[in-house]
């Protein structure tokens, strides 16, 4: 394992403060442009909301500090302005649908920033995480599978993927998500040798050996049965992808991703030409403009289309369209909602924002020394990355419209509180991996984050 | 890890850039193509929510307004006049478009035409909604409620033409609907008048007017009159053979006169005399003399053959070619039979073009386009256009001369007015055995410095008494000539 100098000799944080500022300052200004398109004048709750969302922000910043002054600056501004940005757009469809969604995610947001500060007071160091890598497992998998369990689980739109209790619904997918990320990575940093140094090379490809295939297989049949049993694409995909991004970045084996590309292939040609809800969902995506598919089952995808042409480079403005027009348009299809407003432009600018946040969080992986960090790291980034894939690609017909949720954007508290769990960690891993060599400190577990001693499976 | 770690980033890299890819193909490079779908409700919300323009009247009445409603379309589009100005104004639905010169003039309307683009830049800037222009069209209210209440809900239609500008000061077609109906924004409400109205065995969308073609029938003789004089072989006075019944070429088929008698003293008439009592073996014989090529000639210099926006579409009438005037054939088109079709647009053209010394004005319905607001700043105001020469003036006096005689002592003799120099013709067009002809009547009314070209057509001749025309015709238009020349 390469060993990386720290590069940032200074913590940054001052342009961190800044640049939250002026994260609040945008989402702010876009929040009065909505009131003062919409009703004529100032919303009357913009300084309790702007100030909130800033305040929450700002005691997070403080809160690095103290206990990570040398976490990356970048990925506090840009997951409160995304969160702001969501709010904003969440708002404006409360104003021309009569609902009230802002104010529930705005609760969800200052629950969010409450977690994440906690998660950075409770894990001092990442490298705690390790010890609960089967621990993680098994909350992973139980959190994927209560939606299964009667009565505790609900179907929403055919996706047997939320629990309720009471008027609470959650969709435990998304903290499996952290779950799943860490124990892949305490998983295969232990493993990680076994995995890539034997085995038979047919061709060019160093196939791995049996008995280590079956990692690979469980995931796999873990994923498929996410597929079917709650019918869930996204999360399948979101799973075994990272699963194999996990498992190439640990054991540098290009036969994994084969490998993985093959089974997965394999599994969704199945579903594709067996499974009668995928087989729809292909169906919208190759002709979502057929007089029977535009006003029946590809709605909202063409409404989502026609929403984005509408907005054309520049968006019609804020409360100048008509993104009401297309069904969820604050949760699956923020995206496109936004494309209406703000434009190709402004589109732009939100994904640059996720270009980042992945971005940093991939260099985190880079820069910090303990194998177990860079997986996670890089798993955590990974997520991310997929996640605005399958939506976005789903709602500008990349690949066939999946339901998963626009991390920090879409309506939706589960999403909202396990992303910026997600940026907690990042920011965790990120202190240590620009902490100047001198201050760090061995692991928990004894690693100097230089050598380790693996263990051969 | 690190090398696998850099090359994840491509992975990221290669995934977000699809993302960007096809934002950009949807936003920038389909979005107009996304834009023009059928079923894209924005840009029907968007059009709606624009205040459009209304469409005026000379004396300023509107027959078409927008105004403000609480409702997601913003503006609802009303027609005061209801089926009196439909067949012009046309309708203006969401659901089912827009018809008439909802349609030919939807861009000044809505505001999206080029001539509009700098006046509503300043208002993009100033964060005020577009607004579209007014279109005021060339109906005088006093003839078109005049054809109207004389037409009395029979089916037909009747235009009214200014001969020197081509100005149209009144259009008719019944029955009529109400464009209201279709205009609801009630989906219910839209969709049952849409089903009754095209469910209806009359058409009522149909505006008779400029879409209809009918054979034109006897006032089809004005033309083939013109004709003769045009080749300088006859004058108004030139005898023709006027039997009883005319002999056809290759057939032994007759042409009758309607009477069944000849149209006068030794089978002979004077061209004048055979147009004055519409003698149909003078025209026939006529015909067969002059030749096809003549008749066609003549035909298309008055219009037929030519395709019209006035702006609203008009149907092209057509004098036949070919096989359809071969033989006998070629008698009966000369009396407006056979295969002739005219909209009482082009027929009413005919007298307007005699009226005005032989020119063919451009038939025309849009006054002036001016901006919105009360300011009524003029955008655009169409100056009258020639379509051509139909006859020289020489010929033009004549075929006036004639027609009015035809009103003085023909078949047209309902059609007189006190104290107006009046010109018309008659015509009883069959188009099918047994069927109740159609009964036209073309004229046109000078007194003074005001002129009026009008043409008739009543789609149900009633009975199968002679002079249809002029008997059901006839008073109609010399109504409506009397409230143009009034006005």
């Amino acid at each position: 394992m390469a060993t990386v100098l720290p590069v940032y000799p200074t913590t940054r944080r001052n342009v961190e403060l800044a640049l939250v500022v002026l994260a609040v300052v945008i989402a702010g200004g876009a929040w009065a442009v909505t009131g003062l398109t919409v009703d004529g004048s100032l919303p009357p709750n913009l300084f309790a909301y702007a100030g909130g969302l800033g305040g929450l922000a700002v005691v997070l910043h403080l809160l690095l500090r103290w206990r990570a002054r040398h976490a990356d600056p970048l990925l506090l501004p840009v997951a409160t302005l995304l969160n702001g940005i969501g709010l904003v757009m969440i708002h404006r469809l409360d104003l021309a649908l009569d609902s009230s969604a802002a104010s529930r995610q705005f609760t969800w947001s200052a629950l969010g920033i409450v977690m994440a500060g906690a998660v950075l007071v409770l894990v001092r160091d990442h490298r705690v995480l390790r010890r609960y890598t089967w621990t993680a497992a098994v909350a992973g998998l139980v959190l994927l599978l209560l939606p299964l369990v009667p009565g505790l689980g609900r179907t929403v739109n055919g996706a047997r993927i939320w629990i309720g209790v009471g008027p609470l619904s959650f969709q435990p997918g998304e903290l499996a998500k952290i779950c799943l990320a860490v124990f892949f990575a305490g998983y295969l940093v232990v493993h990680r040798d076994a995995l890539s140094l034997t085995g038979r090379k047919v061709l060019f490809l160093q196939l791995p050996r049996a008995r280590d295939l079956g990692p690979i297989l469980l995931a796999w049949v873990a994923s498929i049965g996410i597929l079917v049993l709650q019918r869930d694409l996204g999360t399948s995909l979101l799973f075994f992808g990272l699963f194999v991004a996990v498992l190439y970045v640990s054991t540098e084996r290009v036969s994994w991703i084969v490998l993985g590309l093959l089974m997965f292939s394999a599994a969704a040609v199945f579903a594709a030409t067996t499974m009668g809800h995928v087989q729809a969902r292909v169906d919208i995506w190759l002709h979502p403009f057929t007089a029977e598919n535009r006003t029946g089952s590809s709605y909202q995808l063409v409404q989502g289309l026609f929403g984005m042409a509408n907005g054309g480079l520049t968006g019609t403005g804020l409360g100048e369209g008509r993104p009401q027009t297309v069904p969820y348009a604050n949760s699956d299809f923020i995206y496109s909602s936004l494309g209406e407003e703000l434009g190709l432009v402004g589109l732009f600018a939100v994904l640059v924002l996720y270009v980042v946040l992945v971005e940093r969080g991939l260099r985190t992986a880079i820069g910090v020394r303990d194998g177990f960090g860079k997986l996670l790291a890089a798993g955590l980034a990974f997520s991310v990355t997929l996640q605005v894939f399958v939506v976005v690609g789903g709602v500008t017909r990349v690949i066939p419209l999946t339901g998963l949720t626009m991390p920090f954007l879409a309506a939706g508290g589960s999403s909202l509180v396990s992303n910026w769990i997600v940026v907690a960690l990042l920011l965790r891993v990120s202190d240590l991996a620009r902490r100047p060599a001198a201050e760090v400190r061995n692991g928990p577990d004894g690693e100097t984050g230089v050598t380790q001693a693996v263990r051969i499976a | 890890m690190n090398r696998p770690l850099r090359r994840l980033s491509l992975v990221v890299a290669f995934l977000f850039f699809a993302l960007f890819a096809s934002t950009t193909w949807i936003q920038f490079i389909s979005a107009g193509r996304l834009n023009a779908m059928p079923g894209n409700s924005r840009q029907l919300y968007a059009e709606f929510g624009r205040e459009r323009g209304a469409i005026l009247v000379q004396g300023g009445a509107a027959v078409a307004t927008s105004e403000g409603v609480q409702d997601p379309y913003e503006f609802q589009r009303t027609y005061p006049a209801g089926p009196l100005y439909a067949p012009v104004t046309g309708y203006y639905s969401l659901r089912y478009g827009t018809a008439g010169i909802e349609r030919a003039e939807n861009d000044v309307l809505s505001g999206s035409a080029d001539e509009l683009f700098y006046r509503n830049l300043s208002s993009l800037l100033t964060g005020e909604k577009p607004q579209g222009a007014d279109v005021t069209l060339t109906l005088q209210p006093r003839v078109q409620q005049a054809a109207w209440d004389a037409l009395d809900g029979r089916k037909g239609a009747v235009v009214a033409l200014d001969p020197e500008t081509g100005d149209v000061l009144a259009m008719v077609s019944s029955p009529s609907y109400d464009p209201n109906t279709l205009a609801s924004h009630d989906g219910a409400v839209q969709e049952q008048a849409w089903d009754r109205l095209t469910g209806d065995e009359d058409d009522p969308l149909v505006n008779r007017a400029t879409s209809a073609l009918y054979p034109p029938g006897s006032t089809f003789k004005i033309v083939t009159a013109a004709a003769a004089l045009e080749s300088g072989d006859y004058t108004a006075d030139t005898a023709l053979k006027g039997p009883q019944e005319l002999d056809l070429p290759q057939t032994s088929n007759t042409l009758k006169n309607d009477e069944g008698t000849a149209c006068g003293p030794n089978d002979q008439v004077s061209l004048a005399d055979a147009l004055r009592i519409s003698c149909n073996t003078a025209f026939g014989d006529l015909g067969l003399t002059l030749g096809a090529d003549a008749l066609q000639e003549q035909a298309a210099k008055f219009g037929f053959g030519q395709s019209l926006s006035i702006p609203t579409s008009v149907a092209t009438s057509r004098y036949p070619t070919g096989d359809a005037v071969a033989g006998p054939l070629l008698a009966y088109s000369a009396i407006g039979q056979g295969s002739d079709v005219a909209t009482p647009l082009q027929v009413a053209m005919i007298s307007a073009a005699v009226a005005n010394d032989g020119v063919v004005m451009k038939p025309n319905l849009v006054a002036r386009v001016s901006e919105a607001g009360g300011s009524g700043s003029v955008i655009e105001q169409p100056s009258p256009q020639e379509l051509g020469r139909a006859v020289s003036t020489g010929t033009a006096r004549t075929l006036q001369q004639m027609m009015e005689l035809v009103v003085s002592s023909g078949t047209g003799t309902r059609a007189q007015i006190d104290g107006a120099t009046v010109g018309g013709k008659t015509g009883t067009a069959q188009h099918g055995v047994g069927l109740p002809p159609y009964a036209w009547f073309t004229s046109f009314a000078e007194r003074g410095d005001k002129k009026v070209a009008v043409a008739v057509v009543i789609e149900d001749g009633g009975s199968t008494e002679s002079a249809y025309g002029g008997r059901l015709s006839a008073p109609v238009a010399k109504t409506v000539m009397e409230a143009a020349l009034d006005g």
